[in-house]
């Protein structure tokens, strides 16, 4: 038996005797999820064990370096790991912008302390985060940011207001794009991390019209940041704010995700299918979602290992959100009058329908399809004036 | 297996892209072979360059002279195919053919391997019997005739039917026309008497036939494999052309692609560069997208296939579909950013629309495979 193989057995066995069954049933919408943080309350004791059990051995962020809480697992190897949690059907024990954005930036800009501390208690699911980029008026043209850290010797005083901070109302830190520099457009924006109990820090819930509120607007009225708490050079926050969205773009692509982009015509064995044009709708949207599978599977390897083009993860994200808008469309059409139900007991209080309605915020958070289009014809296809 | 190439495949399509772009490119060969009216529709000179190269006999076993690849690497030279719109028998002949002959005895797999592997003989296949692929239906019947069989019935879409030194035929030896077992193969030499072929010109300027087998007999040794058990054997010879074609597919989509970013960044209207207009930008980047995805699911589909994986149809039939509509996104697309230069002879934009057509029927088109997918997932 090959390394690999044996460490497939290991890990198989693994997940086996640890993954309780309650955390091999798909995830039921976002209060489903085990996001940790400081005021989390689990669902049920199984939601804990199997977090519990992933953190002692570093398998919620499986891949970071053991002494920042992972498992330093080589790629191969956390290739196997979630190929065997997709097998079994194990839940990821812990979801969390600090796994899919800070964490990521902070191995390649922090300091050793700063990763020490941080990417600790991200890996042991202690604090949550909440991102802090976008404003009322800085959207796509997210550099046009306004927000600002005023210069106070060992401190930044920060005034402004964000806006769409996702559960900014539950988390306990935010990672945040704050002009230090009104001069300088690109080179005054600095990237800074604080606790969001810091007075001055208000957050208002904003309602979605899937009818779920899971983003604020958040204000900040002189709160006081230490000089410690930046994140690489002062004014050079932009490089670490884009570093972080490849990495956000690439998590809201589903690339490796398995789920979110998978086929679907085998789950729907009996709505619909008794129609032959939406049949061959299903089958033509399967052809995608078996493509697009192989295609993250290909840059996640790719990305590993340095071949994947830096922006792909901006082509990677428009696939993949257009691809699973289109299939809730057709969850939608299937599910025909009973998916229209919003609050009944046998749609769990309206899942199909709202699922639906949060899919079509994927082509906007992190950066919106026309943008992601220009990206690509910018930096990858090189087309002049883009 | 990592989704990407091996340091060996790597290497192998650094050479290969190098051969083809100077060999097989469009004026060499294919607007050569055009504008002579040649009856083959390609160059027997670059085949055997093809065997020079090491690759007549890739897929075949070593024992046979070839070099047991797999079909990563037939799609590498397919897609370098694509690429530069070569015509070549590489398909029929190295892949399709090759892969009926590996289940040929072995007095049969030396009566024709050794011509193909030296890049002295070509061979076809003959599967389809109407405008459609339908294989799942073979009416051309085998008929048990002293030492042997006689032949009679009709193919179509043999693609270099009549430039084939053999024929790789699928005929009914039992049962009824729909009928999963009682297929069997056959290698039918070109000078067997009572085949006639009409042969006709594609849109692509290749050359296929409608093939007339009129009582041919043949002896016992032409078949390939189990008389009745034919069919494992021709799903592994439609699997074998179905991903070498997508594959081809693929190197089409990025060749015309290539040139139609190319043009984008040259042609000026308005006084700017049209590939300063958003619009076209944005096209330009889903058709990106599109084509990196098809190169994605073809290669999935390869390595599946190579590992003997039981997905394998599954994301062949997908990989086929998929590239069969990127293909076709992008040479529509080629041309209509070209304006009305790319409606002309003198450009090679629309080579590369008239092949995609071909290949998009070839072994089956992106409807039949949704079908086939559907069918495969169980519903
Ligand atoms: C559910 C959800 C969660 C979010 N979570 C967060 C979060 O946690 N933190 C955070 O900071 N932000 C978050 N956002 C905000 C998100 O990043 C922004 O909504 C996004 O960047 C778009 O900005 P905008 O809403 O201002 O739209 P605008 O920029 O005003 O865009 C409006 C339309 O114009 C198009 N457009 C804009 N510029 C161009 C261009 N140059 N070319 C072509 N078309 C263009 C856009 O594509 C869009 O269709 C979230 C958004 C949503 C919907
Ligand atoms: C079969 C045929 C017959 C014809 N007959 C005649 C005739 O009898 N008499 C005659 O005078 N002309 C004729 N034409 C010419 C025809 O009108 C032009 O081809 C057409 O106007 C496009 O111009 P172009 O070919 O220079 O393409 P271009 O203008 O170079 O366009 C190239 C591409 O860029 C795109 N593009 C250009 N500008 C923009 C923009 N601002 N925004 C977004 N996209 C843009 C175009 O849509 C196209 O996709 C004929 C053309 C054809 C193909």
């Amino acid at each position: 038996m090959s390394d690999l193989e044996a460490f497939r057995a290991e890990i198989r066995a693994w997940i086996e005797a640890n993954c309780p069954a309650e955390m091999r049933a798909p995830v039921q919408g976002e209060d489903d999820v085990c996001w940790g943080g400081r005021n989390f309350v689990f669902k049920n004791a199984a939601q804990k064990a199997w977090l519990d059990a992933c953190v002692a051995k570093g398998y919620t962020v499986a891949d970071w370096p053991k002494a920042y809480g992972g498992a330093g697992l080589t790629a191969p190897e956390a290739k196997i790991w979630r190929e065997e949690c997709a097998r079994a059907g194990a839940r990821p024990p812990l979801s969390s912008f600090g796994i899919w954005m800070l964490g990521p930036a902070l191995l390649k800009f922090g300091t050793e302390e700063q990763k020490v501390h941080y990417l600790g208690q991200i890996a042991r699911g202690e604090v949550r985060w909440c991102q802090g980029y976008s404003e009322p008026g800085s959207g796509s043209d997210l550099v046009s940011l306004q927000t600002f850290g005023e210069d106070k010797g060992d401190h930044w005083v920060v005034n402004g207001q964000k806006i769409w901070t996702s559960y900014a109302d539950k988390a306990d830190w935010i990672f945040c794009l704050v002009r230090t520099d009104k001069a300088n457009t690109y080179q005054g924006i600095s990237f800074l991390l604080f606790d969001m109990t810091t007075p001055g820090v208000t957050t208002k819930p904003i309602k979605l019209i899937s009818g779920s509120s899971p983003f604020c607007e958040t204000f900040f009225d002189n709160v006081v940041v230490p000089k410690a708490q930046i994140v690489g050079q002062l004014n050079r926050g932009w490089d670490v704010a884009k570093y972080l969205l490849g990495h956000e773009r690439e998590m809201i692509s589903g690339a490796g995700d398995g789920g979110q982009t998978s086929a679907i015509g085998s789950v729907l064995k009996r709505n619909g299918l008794d129609d032959p044009m939406l049949r061959a709708e299903l089958a033509q949207f399967d052809i995608d979602a078996l493509s697009f599978a192989a295609m993250g599977e290909k840059f996640l390897d790719e990305i590993k290992v340095g071949k994947a083009h830096p922006a792909q993860p901006n082509m990677m994200k428009y696939a993949g959100t257009e691809l699973n808008k289109r299939r809730h469309e057709l969850l939608m059409t299937a599910g025909g009058s009973t998916a229209l139900e919003w609050d009944s007991e046998e749609t769990r209080g309206g899942a199909p329908s709202r699922a639906w309605l949060r899919t079509k915020a994927n082509s906007i958070e992190g950066g919106t399809s026309e943008v992601m289009l220009n990206v690509v014809a910018k930096r990858i296809l090189e087309l002049p004036g883009a | 297996m990592p989704l990407y190439y091996t340091e060996d495949q790597a290497m192998l399509a650094d050479s290969v892209t190098g051969f083809m772009a100077d060999e097989g490119g469009i004026k060499k060969q294919l607007r050569h072979w055009r504008d002579i009216g040649c009856k083959d529709g390609f160059g027997h000179a670059l085949w055997k360059q093809f065997a020079e190269m090491g690759l007549t006999g890739m897929l075949a076993a070593e024992e046979d002279g070839g070099l047991a690849m797999g079909h990563v690497e037939a799609g590498i030279v397919l897609a370098e195919i694509g690429r530069n719109l070569t015509p070549s028998p590489f398909l029929t002949t190295a892949v399709m053919g090759v892969t009926a002959l590996s289940g040929a005895s072995a007095d049969l797999r030396g009566r024709w391997l050794p011509g193909v592997i030296a890049g002295e003989s070509v061979l076809a296949v003959a599967v389809d019997e109407g405008a459609k692929h339908r294989p799942e239906r073979i009416a051309c019947r085998a008929e048990r005739a002293g030492n042997g069989f006689r032949l009679t019935g009709k193919k179509d879409f043999v693609v270099q039917g009549a430039s084939a030194d053999a024929l790789i035929v699928a005929a009914r030896t039992s049962g009824s026309d729909s009928d999963a077992d009682g297929v069997t193969l056959f290698a039918v030499p070109r000078d067997a008497a009572g085949i006639t072929h009409h042969s006709v010109r594609l849109v692509d300027s290749a050359m296929a036939s409608h093939v007339t087998l009129d009582g041919v007999e043949l002896d016992g040794d032409c078949v390939i494999g189990d008389v009745d058990g034919g069919r494992a054997l021709l799903g592994k010879v439609l699997s074998a052309g179905r991903i070498g074609a997508a594959a081809e597919q693929t190197g089409v989509a990025a060749g015309a692609f290539g040139m139609t970013t190319t043009y984008l960044k040259t042609r000026k209207q308005f006084g700017k560069l049209i590939g300063e207009f958003q619009a076209l930008q944005h096209r330009a980047a889903h058709l990106y997208s599109e084509i990196e995805i098809a190169e994605a699911v073809v290669l999935k589909a390869q390595q599946l296939l190579d590992g003997g994986s039981e997905r394998a149809e599954l994301m062949v039939s997908a990989a086929k579909a998929k590239a069969a509509r990127v293909c076709n996104l992008a040479v529509r697309e080629g041309v209509q950013m070209h304006g009305g230069v790319g409606m002309t002879d003198e450009y090679d934009i629309g080579l590369y629309m008239k092949r995609e057509r071909a290949l998009t029927e070839f072994m089956g088109d992106a409807n039949y495979h949704a079908e086939r997918v559907a069918q495969l997932s169980g519903y």
